[in-house]
């Protein structure tokens, strides 16, 4: 395989050495070794798609958080820090960590007692069958789409990082994702998941701590930074009194309300990407703890994505550019910019480890999409709608072709962007269409007992409905932003910020208003669905130390410290 | 946590960080008696060596401490 990879090298910006490529070899080999191993341990519906529900809050929570850190998210955000500055650590900060905390202490509970397998398998016992048909149908086509959109900006990051083969880098990659999800399931992909976190963090630290080392700690960062760009760059929240006043063009209003109160509880308390694997945990008080582990160590996180973007800043020689301008120009494009440091701090055997950390983050969002899809087509599509009253045994073997049909149609999905590029706008787009009203209609289900089936559906209906029609409104006539995210000055940024606030107060008021119209379910078919119908089992059996509440304030508290350390 | 049988998954992971540590040292060493001709930025700290040897001492640490005999034994 090391051949191959020389092989399939070309043109490139970092030139890796043999000891790169065992690296990079070594890992691929370790990942099919894990999934072969726990293929014993894939037997029935339970072990495949739950991972039998024995894992630790550690391994859970590492999960949890290792799901969402795709390469994507590491590269895209580093360059977002080039761009917007420390600004962009609002998504690490307060656009995940006290939806992380109120998952696990608030949403966890109804989840766990419910016994539910999935989100749209929540929504089923809610509300019923149609609520789960809406989302589970949504989140099954939008989760391999988004899965093939990874797959083809990472292989084009390989391209031009590795001079990689596109081809090459989708097959080998997928393929490996594939075969190890469809052998181990959701275990092997958990596991690899955990594996993954900690190559990353092996592979990626060095970059921080080297450039802040070279560029003379924080305070020479940011004399370099207010001396290259600006020094609204190193501020988190004095410079987000004005849209106009900060390099994203966005008001705290949307930050706080969009980002942290709709965006963020959305996608971390109602994305199944991210809640399965929570879901697989031994126990409630597991349950409860993981989302707190992966919280902490996700305030971590900017430490490896966002200082980097911003060491960039004040680093580097050269100045980096939007995609389109840096393939025109033959420049570096804002997305370059973690490879970039990687070249210039890194020498052989860190480098490669470096371009591993990049692969295992592509690799464990890809398993975390893929791995999820399965089991909402297997549970929520394939056994709700086509094929009921099958054996467990026949639920597997379609969960296997479900992870190989899952790939394949990401794969399908990569080659349809490479023609169509506009395509990853609209699936973008399209994602963004269902994660923020499902909040309100999921939330509404847990705290409200009066709302009815009738109120759930229409409500996530109404809201999906509303999104689409704000996007189309803003594509139609580009002026129409000024009105949605309540700014002239308003960027791209906020647009999605606000979009998913007013997406998510009309799911949640056509909620309430159907609901006081419509019967509600009689209270004895709430039990361990809400709020007030459940009984939630007492921590008082355990010390202080080991009960969520305690650590979630001990996340709570250095999460406030953050926010007033870089105001 | 236990994987299959009786490995756990901190086994694989200490495999692995033993592994890259190993290669990592040895091309730091490598790197410092045979330097590069265009060297890295601030290559004079040997990132690579000590880098190296402290994913070396963690992947051992590892492997010692969730190695398959000693899980079985549990």
């Amino acid at each position: 395989m090391t051949a191959l990879l020389a092989f399939a090298t070309n043109n490139r910006l970092v030139h890796l050495h043999t000891v790169d490529l065992a690296i990079i070899v070594f890992y691929f080999v370790l990942v099919l070794a894990i999934g072969f191993y726990l293929k014993e341990r894939a037997n029935t519906g339970e072990d495949f798609f739950m991972a039998g529900r024995e894992m630790t809050a550690w391994i859970a929570g590492l999960s949890f958080l290792s799901a969402n850190l795709g390469s994507l998210e590491l590269m895209g955000w580093a360059g977002s820090a080039y761009q917007y500055g420390i600004l962009a650590a609002h998504w690490y900060w307060i656009g995940a960590i006290p939806a992380m905390l109120f998952l696990a202490l608030v949403m966890m509970p109804f989840y766990y007692i419910s016994k539910t397998h999935s989100v749209p398998g929540y929504l089923k016992l809610r509300f019923g069958e149609s609520s789960r048909a809406l989302s589970s149908v949504s989140f099954a086509f939008m989760t391999v789409l988004m899965s093939g959109i990874n797959m083809y900006s990472m292989a084009l990051v390989l391209k031009i990082v590795l001079g990689w083969n596109i081809n090459f880098s989708i097959w080998v990659s997928a393929g490996t994702v594939a075969i190890y999800v469809a052998l181990g399931g959701l275990r092997s992909a958990i596991f690899n998941e955990v594996l993954q976190f900690v190559l990353i963090w092996a592979g990626a630290l060095l970059i921080p701590i080297l450039g802040l080392i070279e560029a003379g700690g924080w305070s020479g960062l940011k004399a370099r930074i207010t001396a290259n760009a600006s020094a609204e760059y190193t501020h988190l929240w004095s410079t987000l009194g004005s849209a106009k006043d900060n390099p994203m063009g966005i008001h705290w209003t949307g930050i706080v309300f969009g980002l942290a109160a709709v965006i963020s509880m959305g996608y971390w308390t109602t994305d199944f990407l991210v809640v399965q694997r929570v879901l697989t945990a031994k126990d409630m008080r597991a349950a409860k703890m993981a989302p707190i582990i992966g919280a902490a160590f996700k305030m971590f996180v900017p430490f490896i994505v966002i200082l980097p973007g911003l060491l960039a800043l004040a680093v580097l020689p050269m100045k980096l550019m939007p995609e389109a301008q840096a393939i025109a120009t033959g420049g570096h494009s804002y997305n370059e910019v973690l490879p970039l440091m990687l070249a210039r701090y890194c020498g052989p055997g860190l480098l490669g480890l470096g371009i591993t950390a990049l692969i295992a983050g592509f690799m464990s969002g890809m398993a975390g999409n893929v791995s999820a899809f399965t089991t909402v087509w297997t549970y929520d599509i394939y056994r709700a709608f086509i094929r009921k009253d099958a054996s467990d045994h026949h639920y597997v073997n379609m969960g296997r072709w479900c992870t190989v049909l899952g790939v394949a149609i990401s794969i399908g999905t990569a080659y349809l962007v490479m023609d169509f590029k506009s395509i990853m706008d609209y699936v973008q787009a399209l994602f963004s269409f269902f994660i923020a009203p499902l909040f309100a209609t999921v939330i509404l289900g847990m705290l409200w007992k009066r709302a009815s089936p009738a109120g759930g559906f229409w409500g996530l209906l109404a809201g999906t409905a509303s999104s689409v029609a704000m996007w189309a409104w803003v594509k139609v006539d580009p002026s129409a932003l000024r009105y949605i995210a309540l700014s002239p000055y308003a960027k791209d940024m906020a647009e999605n910020m606000y979009r998913a606030l007013w997406s998510c107060i009309i799911c949640f008021l056509i909620t309430i208003i159907v609901s006081l119209l419509t019967k509600p379910k009689p209270e004895a078919e709430l039990k361990g669905l809400v709020y007030g119908a459940t009984d939630i089992p007492s921590e008082s059996y355990v010390t202080v130390f080991h009960r969520p509440w305690f650590w979630a304030t001990v996340v709570g508290v250095v999460f406030i410290a953050l926010q007033i350390a870089y105001w | 946590m236990k994987a299959g049988g009786s490995i756990s998954i901190w086994f694989f992971i200490g495999v692995s960080l033993l592994f890259n540590g190993v290669l990592i040292l040895a091309a730091g060493i490598y790197q410092y008696v045979q330097p590069p001709e265009t060297p890295t930025v601030l290559f004079n700290l040997h990132a690579g060596i000590w880098w190296g040897a402290i994913l070396t001492l963690l992947g051992a640490f590892y492997c010692l401490l969730y190695r398959p005999s000693r899980m079985k034994a549990q």
